[in-house]
């Protein structure tokens, strides 16, 4: 006998038959990163266990990340609404290429933190829960790359905002306490000024979802929309650290454990950066049109002052924390092109970025621990003393700088090209520059470090006594995962092939929503 | 109504700027509650403000009511804060613990994470 609701249970907007189950890709990296990090939560007394169950899952994570990226490069994007609602109304999880990339590649970056993590976390850290918090935050991540709703965007960005003030006190020194006050603030103030643009681009659009609102974003009257794309670019902005609000992040990603600091400088910038290309490039492109040369000014600027503010550092990883900031410069460079080249170049630097920054930031870590101290001028001799590891660090040099045939060569490439196609040298010089400083900094920094032999203004001659050889933790754990992650980039670098054609995919869904957007609206519900 | 409730979140948001503004930890936490009320405020704003008629779908019908309040800000609300709320919590025990720790509640006089005199880079090597 049929029920006498059935009518009102299936209202027609509701969709009638359930996602296919290959589409559940999409909420895959998610559900496992927030189930892991509840596992592991339970488990947090048994140090033994934390380990082998966060490379499991994170793994998980990873093979899940690859099997979206390789159904979007066969079949395009792939959507699913939550809790049966048609799609304006229920949140959607969304992929496209870029989305697909940017979590693959943060997945990767964590999978390698987690495992130099344990030859780093004492007892203590781990007991508060380091592996439960790197969990969540990858959530976050993935959360924030994958979602197609933008109030979710916004939900994502807390939970990675939250998990990663637990990381960034972890340990509780007075310095990481300095840093997390000005990181805390600062990313608060951009995630408020966040909501308050989605607000009003729900009061003026009446939707949330991405699909939804490029549609309905045509309609907006031009000052209208110069206000949100400005607001959007501002809250998206400090959490990039695009030039004028960059501050906070060289004040604060060198004060916690190194895979903390990896993990932060790999993954948290780029989540800012994926989050403006999204909303400026594909919901609001005559936002983006409008503030273009704005835009490029904020570009070339960030390009310029990361790698000069490299220079100028005697702390490694507050080194490497600008050259962060000088990456996030080449991706606003793509969006300032607004071209194919110029958002398939952002995409594809945005994955060398992630990977190459969270490298270096191991590295620079095994550094630290060999030499006792952070000061690059107390550094020298580690060439006679780990020359796998110099070997390493002058390779990500190269890859950093966008030497070629290194992965850092071909999102350069991609993004002059845009320039010069497009006539733009001011972007152009900026980029060029960018690498031509980059290459000065981190190689006066190799110099200084592997090449010199003691501490500044001892003769050279003389061995640095204060050098200490890696623990048996750290040769077990931090050494393999530095090589194996420089040889996963050495690999995407010589064979970059897959990568050109998924970011020109990338490029091509992010400038025509039209796939995007019939993925999400998929099926009309037949009362 | 709208406009009364406009300008009020002005006036939340100049107050939240100038607290923000501040050199003070203490003041620029309450600065962060402030913003955090004039965004929410925002997001139910937006949402058009109508009275007395309850969102509730009647028997047998397919659609609320006309002229019925909109439900979903509500519940952008309740998430924002709530989120808004646990942020906070984890703020003031930093500025206490930094407090307690630097023996600083001024900004200018924490300089821990960046040493006000840093070396300078070297220039040989």
């Amino acid at each position: 006998m049929e029920s006498p609701y059935q009518s009102l249970d299936l209202p027609p907007a509701m969709i009638a038959t359930a996602t296919a189950i290959d589409d559940w890709v999409v909420v895959w990296p998610v559900a496992l990163s927030l189930l892991g990090a509840g596992l592991l939560v339970m488990l947090r007394r048994h140090r033994d266990m934390q380990l082998a169950f966060a490379v499991a899952i994170i793994l998980a994570i990873v093979v899940s990340n690859v099997t979206l990226v390789l159904r979007v490069l066969e079949t395009g994007p792939v959507a699913m609404t939550m809790g049966k609602w048609l799609p304006p109304f229920g949140i959607t999880f969304g992929a496209d290429m870029t989305s697909a990339l940017f979590s693959l590649a943060a997945s990767a970056a964590a999978l390698f933190v987690a495992f130099y993590a344990q030859g780093e976390i004492d007892a203590r850290e781990h007991r508060f829960g380091f592996y439960p918090m790197l969990l969540l935050l990858l959530c976050g991540v993935c959360g924030s790359f994958l979602t197609g709703d933008i109030f979710n965007l916004y939900v994502w960005f807390e939970v990675m905002l939250i998990s990663s003030f637990g990381l960034l006190i972890l340990g509780g020194r007075k310095v990481q306490l300095d840093g997390a006050v000005k990181y805390g603030f600062l990313n608060l103030l951009a995630t408020a000024f966040f909501l308050a643009t989605v607000a009003y681009l729900y009061g003026v659009t009446g939707t949330l979802n991405f699909a939804d609102l490029v549609a309905k974003a045509d309609t907006i009257p031009l000052g209208i929309m110069l206000t949100l794309a400005a607001l959007f670019l501002f809250a998206f902005g400090v959490k990039a650290a695009a030039f004028p609000a960059n501050a906070w992040l060289p004040a604060s990603y060198h004060t916690p454990a190194v895979s903390v600091s990896a993990v932060f400088g790999g993954l948290l910038t780029k989540v800012g950066a994926y989050a403006i290309i999204r909303v400026l490039m594909f919901v609001l492109p005559e936002g983006r049109a409008a503030l273009e040369p704005v835009i490029a000014v904020i570009a070339v600027a960030t390009l310029l002052l990361g790698p000069i503010g490299a220079l100028a550092q005697t702390n490694i990883r507050r080194a490497i924390g600008f050259l962060v900031i000088g990456g996030i410069g080449a991706l606003f460079a793509g969006l300032s092109l607004g071209s194919m080249h110029g958002i398939g170049g952002a995409v594809f630097y945005g994955v060398h970025s992630i990977l190459t920054i969270t490298a270096l930031y191991l590295a620079a870590g095994l550094v630290e621990k060999m030499s006792g101290t952070t000061e690059i001028r107390l550094m020298g001799g580690i060439y006679a003393a780990n020359s796998l590891l110099s070997a390493v660090f002058i390779f990500l040099v190269f890859t950093i700088s966008g030497l070629p045939p290194f992965l850092g060569f071909w999102p350069k490439l991609l993004l002059v090209e845009g320039g010069v196609r497009a006539g733009d040298w001011f972007i152009v010089s900026g980029l060029l520059l960018n690498s031509f400083i980059t290459l000065i900094a981190t190689s006066r920094i190799w110099l200084h470090v592997f090449w010199r032999n003691g501490p500044e203004g001892e003769r050279s001659e003389q061995r640095n006594t204060m050098l200490r050889a890696l623990s048996g933790a750290e040769n077990r754990f931090g050494l393999p995962s530095v090589v194996v992650l420089a040889g996963l980039i050495a690999a995407l670098g010589l064979f970059p092939d897959w990568l050109f054609n998924a970011s020109g995919m990338a490029g091509f869904d992010m400038l025509d929503p039209s796939r995007y957007i019939a993925a999400v609206f998929v099926e009309v519900a037949q009362p | 109504m709208e406009v009364a409730l406009a300008g009020l979140i002005g006036v939340f948001f100049a107050v939240a700027v100038y607290l923000l503004l501040s050199r003070s930890i203490i003041r620029m936490l309450l600065g962060v509650v402030v913003l955090g009320n004039a965004v929410n405020l925002m997001i139910f704003t937006v949402g058009r403000l109508t009275v007395e008629i309850p969102p509730i779908v009647p028997a047998g019908d397919y659609l609320p009511l006309e002229g019925s309040a909109n439900p979903l800000p509500q519940a952008l609300i309740l998430t924002a804060i709530v989120i808004g709320f646990a942020l906070f919590a984890f703020l003031l025990v930093l500025g206490y613990r930094a407090y307690q720790e630097l023996d600083a509640d001024n900004t200018d006089t924490m300089r821990l994470a960046e040493p006000p005199e840093a070396p300078r880079p070297p220039l040989s090597y």
